[in-house]
């Protein structure tokens, strides 16, 4: 057996065998997942309830939109009552060819979504009837998948916040360890590079990662959370291993210079909780203020969770990888180096 | 190997204060000191861990610093603390060690009998107890068989029967012709396997020959005592060779230079009772080099 393998067979089993690391690398980011996605989750959350009162073309149409949950009234009165409660933002009447809406001025917003809905729709079949092509051919495409639930972007964003978490505490915990137990210079007395040593525990890192994203995704895809990916997952793949080596990278940092695993395992707390909330884990960055998403530019999980998304859940090419791609090697490239700069054998 | 006047200094502390000693092919070669006489740091810069402040150091023919990596499959280190793996057994940190140097897994099974280990195979590291676990630490700076062997204090914290063991252990290496190079606080234990012993304190050599050159070098008396009453001073006094005797509330002491016809002369008279002969040790030797006692 050579070296690098050894080294990566004893980190394999070393990590294996740690049940803390296991558990913050799988089951803690997994409860996020789980929570988040079963609290968001329900799709109600996402299409807005009116009341309808009859049957027909019209309801079908609406129906087919995908973005209306019908509460069904038999008489108008009551329709209309629900909405003077406040109850629902609008109710639907469909009669012998005419169709009434009556909607909260309250709540403008649902309001002008539903009659928008509603005119269309009986634009469209007001053309449809009258059995002549229609003037202008209108065409709309949705840039997120069409139900755009959390779990779309909890998904990619737990993930990424997951394996930042694997690889910040892994090589951080590894090099504390590692040099307080005096591994470090028991291996430099051996004859073997520092190379084998490092990217030994690199491998073991992008292979954690791969199997986050598999199990991450695995829990998603099931029908509790409906995930629906579009586009090619595997250019995930990239950014998983890129995304890695830059957290690798600050834990290194972290590593050399905490002397305890006490010391290194806040630290690396310090950095990738703050860096999650900012990076869109939990919730998606378009929703901050414009000043955070500006800050938020300088975290390598912002970028990777940004990548994630877009060819996870926006159906986007390997075109969307170049910027996530470029600036997470320029992180892994300077604050490797200056990692290096700063590595100690011994304390 | 070869170590030329070699200084560390820790600030306005002289760790290692001017060392020279040789070591020859084959030999084993013993540091002995208290705690903090440098015994360590001299190790660590020989071994080519450290480097000195000044001095010179060749390793089979080579400079161990800067790290040397043609010597380093060579030789093998021990260091004071263990240092393993993490939550790997004893059999795979003999196999993970042994990578290192390109040996195949197979020699752990062979090296883990050779320290006594066999049925802790399976065990974690962190499971075996203190002497156990040096036994594992001396067996990994052994599995790729090197030439040259440094053990910094392998039999610390060792029972009496597992350093018996150990003893074998690394005579059965010196017969396989490797060099070793050990520190220990044991004294007696330097006695009986060191071909030579160099005895340090304040991080300096205060003296170097063979156990017995330097324990005959100190011209100390033999020590006879038996239990008081079986003789009287007087009658003690009046034996050949006897230079001086002392009486306490337990015991008669007889300091003797010719200790073999005071002990037939004590036979004769059937005075054998609780009978102890003490002659001089390393520890003496110490004592008389520091004006100090020995303490490990
Ligand atoms: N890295 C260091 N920084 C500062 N002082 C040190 C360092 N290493 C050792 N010393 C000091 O150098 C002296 C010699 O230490 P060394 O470890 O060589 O002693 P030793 O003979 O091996 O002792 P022991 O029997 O306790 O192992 C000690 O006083 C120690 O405090
Ligand atoms: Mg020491």
């Amino acid at each position: 057996m050579t070296a690098f393998k050894s080294l990566s067979a004893a980190m394999v089993k070393g990590f294996l065998r740690d049940k803390m690391a296991l558990f913050f690398a799988f089951l803690f980011p997994l409860m996020f997942l789980v929570v988040f996605g079963l609290l968001f989750g329900d799709a109600g959350g996402d299409k807005t309830k009116i009341a309808v009162v009859g049957e027909g073309p019209v309801v079908t149409a609406l129906d087919q939109t995908g973005v209306l949950e019908f509460e069904k009234f038999d008489n108008p009165d009551q329709a209309r009552q629900k909405v003077n409660d406040g109850d629902l933002p609008a109710a639907v009447v469909v009669g012998d060819g005419r169709v009434d809406l009556t909607f909260a001025a309250s709540d403008q917003v649902k309001a002008q979504t539903v009659v928008g809905i509603v005119s269309g729709v009986v634009d469209k079949l007001n053309v449809a009837a009258t059995n002549t092509p229609p003037a202008f051919e209108f065409a709309a495409k949705p840039v997120e998948d069409a139900s755009l639930k959390p779990i779309q972007y909890l998904t990619p964003g737990i993930l990424s916040w997951a394996v930042a978490i694997s690889g910040v505490f892994g090589s951080a915990l590894t090099l504390v360890s590692w040099r307080k137990k005096q591994v470090l210079r028991r291996i430099r007395l051996a004859p073997v590079g520092p190379t084998a040593v490092l990217s030994s525990r690199v491998l073991v890192s992008v292979g954690t990662a791969l199997l986050q994203g598999l199990v991450f995704v695995a829990v998603a895809l099931t029908p509790p959370f409906g995930l629906k990916l579009t586009g090619q997952w595997w250019l995930a793949i990239p950014l998983l291993i890129l995304g890695t080596m830059a957290f690798f990278a600050i834990g290194m940092l972290v590593g050399a210079f905490c002397k305890t695993e006490e010391a290194a395992s806040g630290a690396a707390n310090l950095i990738t909780m703050p860096m999650a909330f900012l990076s869109g884990t939990f919730f998606p960055v378009e929703s901050t203020p414009p000043w955070l998403q500006a800050v938020s530019n300088a975290f390598p999980l912002r970028h990777m969770n940004d990548g994630m998304l877009d060819v996870l859940v926006r159906g986007k090419g390997a075109e969307a990888l170049l910027l996530p791609s470029a600036v997470l090697i320029g992180f892994t490239l300077v604050v490797g180096f200056i990692a290096a700069k700063v590595f100690r054998w011994e304390d | 190997m070869e170590v030329a006047d070699i200084r560390k200094h820790y600030g306005d502390l002289k760790a290692v204060d001017g060392v020279s000693f040789t070591v020859a092919e084959g030999e084993f070669f013993g540091i002995l000191g208290p705690n903090g006489a440098g015994k360590t740091t001299t190790l660590e810069i020989v071994e080519g861990l450290r480097e000195p402040d000044s001095g010179s150091v060749t390793l089979l023919g080579a400079q161990p610093w800067p790290r040397n990596a043609k010597l380093l499959p060579r030789i093998g280190v021990q260091l004071q603390a263990s240092s393993f793996f993490e939550k790997l057994t004893a059999r795979e940190q003999l196999e993970t060690f042994g990578s290192l140097y390109g040996v195949p897994p197979a020699k752990a099974t062979e090296m883990l009998e050779l320290v006594g280990l066999s049925d802790k195979a399976n065990v974690p590291e962190n499971k075996l107890s203190g002497g156990q676990r040096q036994r594992l630490s001396i067996a990994c700076a052994l599995v790729h068989d090197p030439d040259l062997v440094f053990l910094d204090e392998p039999t610390a914290a060792l029972d009496p029967q597992a350093r018996r063991n150990l003893w074998d252990v690394l005579r059965a290496i010196q017969e396989r012709g490797k060099t070793i190079v050990y520190t220990t606080h044991y004294l007696d234990e330097a006695e009986i396997l060191c071909d030579r012993v160099a005895i340090m304190d304040k991080g300096r050599i205060l003296a170097m020959d063979t156990p017995a050159k330097l324990i005959r070098g100190l011209d100390a008396p033999t020590r006879v005592s038996l239990e008081r009453g079986s003789l009287t001073v007087a009658e003690a006094e009046a034996f050949q060779g006897v230079d001086h005797v002392q009486e306490d509330e337990t015991s008669l002491t007889i300091s003797t230079r010719e200790p073999a016809p005071v002990l037939s002369a004590l036979a004769e008279r059937g005075a054998l009772d609780g009978l102890q002969v003490r002659t001089a040790t390393l520890e003496d030797v110490f004592l008389n080099l520091t004006g100090r006692e020995y303490r490990a």
